[in-house]
């Protein structure tokens, strides 16, 4: 009785997704690897790109794709968030052309390639007002482990600390447990926050708040006055400088990915997405473009 | 040939619309229902109100502690802002002068426009510091509550005023003649009349508290359990849906309509007791 449900559940589901790529098929199909030749020389390129998954690159993805187009008139790029986990879902399915995954593939996930685009690190961040200038490692894990409370026992303020944990799904809350060998189950968090921005908000009005976010995000706030700062990690400053160079050791990949080989249109962002002109852009967004 | 009936075509028409609002309800109760199938398949239903926690990626999936607090916040929430709301009503209805009643109702008026997100925004930076310098982490049911009471207050100022307006004249003008004092006449002739409209109102604002998303998501701490305290965090169903549905895959997504579909739940019960317990106007 279940077996036969769910049957018919996926097969319901499998007709739907086949309408829709068919559809898709059909409305872009025919304008894609179309190139049209202008005077100069210069061949413009147009069509559709649809682009989805971590919100960590999305934005960046967006940026991208806004002077891509500004080149291409014609071209239409549309970013869409929703996770490194959909990223690759949706390539799979090829319903996107290009999906973004904000961590190194894992070796099993060999039907999909990655297409470098950047590195980011997640910084450690506490109050500027914080007496605390370093934490070590093993001080990090205790404190999300609930084993340490007070700021006191590290040499603080005698004042209970605030632990800030991300969302399940979130690929910084993975990158962050597969550093420090944590479990989210075993972590005690008093907050649990979305997206980067809502952990600097919170930490900037919290004096007693440890927190870890994107360095970029991080830095970028530092830059702008947020009463917010990044400590170091096993003496190495959590800088995109020392990021860059390899030290910072908390870092993960931002990865453009395809099904096998892209198209000639997902070729060409690409291309740009590694051209010198958008590794200033990638660096605006305090991401370290690969060499 | 006769020319069609006009009530015929508006009892059509009205029809179709009464049709549509009924059927809309029903696709997404369907669609909920379609999207949370899997999980309820695969595992236990009791296990959503007995498993050690909710982390859906490593398999447990405790929603019960997201239910309670939809309801205690949304509870509380009602609990400031009603009275508030309602005194507010009839002091600018029976005792404020027309240059006071008028820049009140504009004021509120503008409030009533204003996002929840802004709400919440303010509630991060101002309530939950404030809370947090009194007993950390700040984030938590009272700063939920208070965030949530400033949302749905406008609203229930400007139904309660809709309400008490509405009372018949003569019955005030009778009263009045009898020489009853203001409060006398507020107390049983007035609010008496009035009592269904100013119900219906907090329970359709109840509606709009519990289905809060964003400010709640932001001011609450999100972490999933049983508050011990008013100064404990908490986490709601809407916002369960809102931290995670977009990273959600498989079983989790699954989870996570399941949560959409316990929200439904309980707004339904929440009406049916209203209902239930709805007053009738009556005058003493």
């Amino acid at each position: 009785m279940h077996q036969n449900s769910f049957t018919i559940i996926s097969s319901l589901n499998k007709t739907i997704l086949l309408t829709l790529i068919s559809f898709i098929l059909l409305t872009t199909g025919c304008e894609q690897q179309k190139t049209t030749p202008v005077a100069g020389g210069v061949a413009q390129l147009s069509g559709k790109l649809n682009i989805t998954g971590s919100s960590t690159i999305a934005p960046l993805a967006a940026e991208l794709a806004a002077i891509f187009e500004s080149k291409n008139p014609q071209l239409r790029i549309n970013v869409q968030t929703g996770g490194s986990s959909r990223g690759l879902a949706d390539i799979r399915q090829g319903v996107s052309d290009i999906g973004m995954v904000s961590r190194k593939l894992k070796t099993e996930e060999n039907d999909i390639q990655a297409h470098l685009l950047a590195n980011d690190g997640i910084s450690i961040i506490v109050h500027k007002d914080n007496p605390i200038t370093s934490l070590t490692e093993e001080q990090i894990k205790s404190i999300y482990l609930g084993k340490i409370k007070n700021w006191k026992s590290l040499n603080g303020v005698d004042k209970k600390i605030t632990v800030i944990n991300k969302a399940e799904g979130r690929s910084t809350l993975e990158v962050f447990l597969h550093f420090f060998k944590l479990k989210n189950v075993n972590i005690k968090p008093d907050v649990i926050i979305g997206d980067n921005e809502q952990g600097v908000k919170l930490v900037s009005r919290n004096r007693y708040a440890i927190a870890y976010v994107s360095i970029g995000t991080a830095e970028y706030n530092i830059k702008s006055g947020t009463t917010i700062k990044a400590l170091p990690l096993d003496g190495v400053e959590a800088t995109t400088e020392k990021l860059a160079s390899g030290e910072f050791p908390l870092s993960r990949e931002l990865n453009f990915v395809t099904k096998n080989k892209p198209s000639p249109l997902a070729q060409a962002f690409l291309d740009y997405s590694r051209s010198n002109e958008a590794r200033k852009t990638i660096e605006e967004f305090g991401f370290v473009p690969i060499k | 040939m006769f020319p069609l009936n006009k009530d015929k075509i508006l009892l059509i028409v009205l029809r179709i619309m009464a049709g549509i609002s009924v059927l809309s309800l029903l696709f997404i109760l369907f669609y909920l229902v379609k999207e949370a199938l899997p999980i309820l398949q695969s595992i236990s239903s009791h296990r959503f109100f007995t498993d050690e926690s909710w982390h859906p990626t490593s398999g447990s999936y405790l929603l019960l502690p997201m239910i309670i607090g939809s309801i205690l916040i949304m509870l509380g929430a009602m609990i400031v802002s009603a009275p508030l709301g309602i005194l507010t009503a009839i002091l600018s209805q029976f005792y404020a002068p027309p240059w006071f009643t008028k820049p009140l109702n504009r004021t509120v008026e503008i409030l009533s426009g204003i996002p929840s997100v802004i709400y919440g925004f303010l509630g991060i930076v101002t309530i939950v510091p404030l809370l947090a310098e009194f007993q950390a982490p700040g984030t938590s049911v009272l700063a939920g509550v208070i965030v949530l009471s400033f949302i749905v207050l406008p609203n229930i100022v400007l139904i309660s005023n809709n309400a008490l307006s509405q009372i018949e004249q003569v019955h005030i003008h009778n009263a009045m003649s009898l020489g009853l004092s203001r409060y006398a006449i507020i107390r049983h002739v007035i609010l008496p009349q009035a009592k269904p409209g100013l119900f219906t109102g907090i329970v359709l604002q109840s509606g709009r508290a519990i289905g809060e998303t964003l400010a709640v998501l932001m001011v609450c701490g999100n972490v999933v359990q049983i508050p011990g305290s008013i100064f404990e965090p908490v986490r709601t169903l809407t916002s369960n849906i809102a931290l995670e549905m977009a990273y959600a895959m498989n079983d989790h997504r699954s989870a996570l309509f399941l949560s959409g579909l316990m929200l439904m739940v309980v707004v339904l019960v929440v009406i049916l007791i209203a209902e239930k317990f709805s007053p009738q106007a009556n005058i003493q």
